[in-house]
């Protein structure tokens, strides 16, 4: 039994990319919220989603492995215990 | 002044939320006392590893390496690719087996077993001291950046700030420090990371950016790339912004300063002790020093930026411009504005910009990268930037303040008030001291504010205390005839060699005080950096050379009584991971290449 970290990294930048992309979406296309031309809380808001994502597939694809061996690999996620 | 809107808010207090959540959700998992300050040595090695780096990641980089970027330029990566790698690659490799190998839990603890109680506990004091202010440093900047900048109440900012960290660290102890340092490296790179992108683009790139510098460069009287080559103009101090010239950067950061800090402060230490295995511990500085080298980019680079960026150029804001207000923030359109976004110094009680002696305006250069998020994150975004800065303030603050529990408990408490205890009260103990080393950090930061000579003061001395000290650990690591009687007189030694430098050098155009001359004005250096690395060089070599004669007039210790703890009385490390790439000397290799590699393409 642990904490894996990536769980709660991968969660919170899930959570702030969607809600930055919301934003940005909603915003579309008014004044001041693209600066140089790039709608950058839509745009990066994404990018945040898709690392909160990676982060979290991974720390799912450790946890079935760690189900399948029954012993927990320490090179498959940080687990305290 | 800037004002928030509800979405940048909303991103601030998720933040809050999760390190808070983590915290407790560690909780259950602190039993002993080696639980709160050694994790169970548990963590695996990239964990440890961007904790490592996170713990260093403070204001002081964030904020400081921006401000240098302004004042510099690229040069300033040289705290990066000459300043850290190598030391970083040479812990890792050389140290690291000692440290974690002799089972000491601290870094005063290796000097006691190396060496002597005096050794450690001259270490353990002045280490305790030195962390404790430094938290309450960066608490005081961060409260007087938040209200510059947002018209934050400065006390409301201290207090949370500070109570969030005393929280999750109390509930979780170092695992808790580390997990969230790591979620703090996430936040810090993706909410600088924008920056840069946004700033670059709004200048033409590299090369719009180059170009802009060159006359910035020429203006100041020196060679057009001056601001963008990191070793062209090192022949001479005069030649580059920095003020000095290779060698004395070479020896002085390079080598005495940048070992001194990465391979015995137990600040940063303490994560890879944390590891949960002596591969793990080997790699956590090497994997820490991949992000390292790519900072620059991500640090620097938006100082350098908002040196050039212009407040009428493309970019538009729909907030408020940063107004004069209570803090007498200039705005950016105003006419004593000075180059770029970086507002002019000005004197607390006219609001009139400063002025150098030759009737410059002098540029408040640690709001270089806080102007710049301002200037171009528009709200949502400006939210998670804000974040990113509070999430350095508050990595660098639990940094301190788990290497203060940490040594207070073990190598003070334990050692002279009340050895022998159960461990349950050395856990408690643990707890009790991080709620006072926050204490004291929150009480220095008032200090700070009120008496900002007493910080400068107090930071000259620690500079003087940590210049001998890789010196001590070198020897003790890498000789075995090196005796405690030795250590002790060599360190006491280059502490003094050090303030006897600094009192008889004075930087050029600075006044006889704190910044030097007290003993009379033998020297004058081109620059305060180039009168640092030289006291540092003198400090070391008087260590050095009093260690090794104390210490053949003194009696050596048996060869048994070493092992494991000195080289060539020590087995060689046997590396525990199956594949190539993941061992210790194949990392070092990569690591070191990328760092020429980068030294060599912005020469």
């Amino acid at each position: 039994m642990g904490l894996d970290l990536r769980i709660p990294v991968g969660t919170l930048f899930a959570v702030i990319g969607v809600l930055l992309a919301a934003y940005g979406g909603a915003t579309l296309g008014k004044p001041g919220t693209a600066p140089t031309g790039v709608p950058i809380n839509l745009v990066w808001g994404l990018v945040l989603l898709a690392f909160g994502t990676a982060m979290l597939a991974l720390a799912r694809r450790a946890r079935r492995a760690a189900r399948g061996n029954s012993k927990p690999d320490a090179e498959h996620g940080p687990r305290v215990t | 002044m800037t004002t928030l809107r509800a979405i940048d808010y909303a991103v601030m207090l998720l933040y809050f939320g999760f390190v808070l959540g983590i915290g407790a959700m560690l909780r259950r998992y602190v039993h002993t006392s080696e639980d709160f300050f050694l994790s169970g040595r548990s963590i695996p090695a990239w964990v440890t590893g961007l904790a490592f780096i996170s713990a260093n990641l403070g204001a002081q980089e964030v904020i400081g390496m921006g401000a240098s970027g302004a004042k510099y330029g690229i040069a300033t990566s040289h705290f990066y690719w000459i300043g850290a790698i190598p030391a970083m690659v040479f812990v890792g490799l050389f140290m690291m087996p000692f440290y974690y190998g002799s089972r000491a839990r601290s870094v005063p603890e290796y000097l006691k077993l190396r060496f002597d109680e005096k050794t450690r506990g001259l270490n353990a004091i002045s280490f305790a001291i030195m962390t404790v202010f430094s938290s309450g440093i960066s608490l005081y900047a961060m409260g007087k950046l938040l209200n510059l900048l947002l018209g934050w109440s400065f006390d409301l900012s201290i207090l949370v700030a500070a109570g969030i960290v005393l929280a999750y660290i109390f509930l979780g102890g170092l695992t808790s420090a580390i997990y969230n340092e790591v979620l703090q490296f996430f936040l810090i790179v993706f909410g600088f990371a924008p920056l840069v992108f946004l700033g670059l683009r709004d200048i033409g790139g590299w090369a719009g950016l180059a170009d802009r510098l060159a006359g910035v460069a020429t203006a100041n009287g020196y060679a057009a790339g001056a601001y963008t080559r990191s070793w062209t103009f090192m022949g001479s101090a005069s030649a580059n912004p920095v003020g000095v010239e290779w060698f004395g950067l070479v020896m002085g950061l390079g080598f005495v300063l940048s070992f001194g800090y990465w391979c015995t402060d137990f600040l940063v230490v303490q994560r890879a002790m944390a590891a949960n295995s002596m591969t793990a511990a080997r790699r956590t500085p090497l994997i820490a020093a991949v992000p390292k080298m790519l900072f620059p980019f991500l640090v620097i680079v938006p100082g350098m930026l908002a040196l050039v960026v212009t407040s009428t150029s493309t970019v538009r804001s729909t907030r408020e411009p940063v107004a004069a207000s209570v803090t007498s923030a200039p705005t950016p359109e105003a006419p004593d504005a000075g180059p770029g976004l970086v507002p002019p110094k000005r004197d607390a009680r006219t609001g009139e910009p400063l002025r150098d002696a030759r009737g410059r305006v002098v540029l408040d250069y640690d709001l270089a990268t806080p102007m710049m998020l301002v200037h171009f994150f528009p709200a949502g975004l400006l939210g998670l930037g804000l974040t990113a800065l509070l999430a350095s303030f508050m990595s660098g603050m639990a940094g301190n303040v788990t290497a203060f529990n940490t040594v207070w408990t073990y190598d003070l408490y334990q050692s002279y008030v009340r050895p022998a205890a159960p461990d349950a009260h050395y856990l408690a103990m643990g707890r009790f001291a991080t709620v006072f080393g926050v204490a004291i950090s929150v009480a220095a930061a008032y200090v700070a504010a009120s008496f900002n000579n007493i910080m400068d003061f107090l930071q000259l001395v620690f500079a003087f205390v940590n210049a001998p000290l890789f010196a001590t650990f070198a020897l003790g690591m890498f000789w075995k005839r090196a005796t405690g009687h030795g250590a002790f007189t060599g360190l006491l030694a280059g502490t003094l060699a050090a303030a006897i430098h600094h009192g008889l050098s004075l930087p050029a155009g600075a006044a006889v005080g704190v910044k030097g001359g007290y003993f009379g004005i033998v020297t004058i250096y081109p620059s305060e950096l180039a009168q640092t690395f030289w006291t540092a060089i003198v400090a070391w070599l008087t260590c050095f050379g009093v260690t090794i004669v104390m210490s053949l007039a003194t009696r050596p210790r048996p060869p048994d009584e070493l092992r494991g703890l000195v080289y060539g009385l020590t087995a060689k490390p046997i590396d525990d991971v199956t594949r190539w790439y993941e061992r210790p000397a194949t990392l070092a290799l990569v690591v070191l290449a990328g760092a020429v590699v980068l030294n060599v393409i912005f020469f």
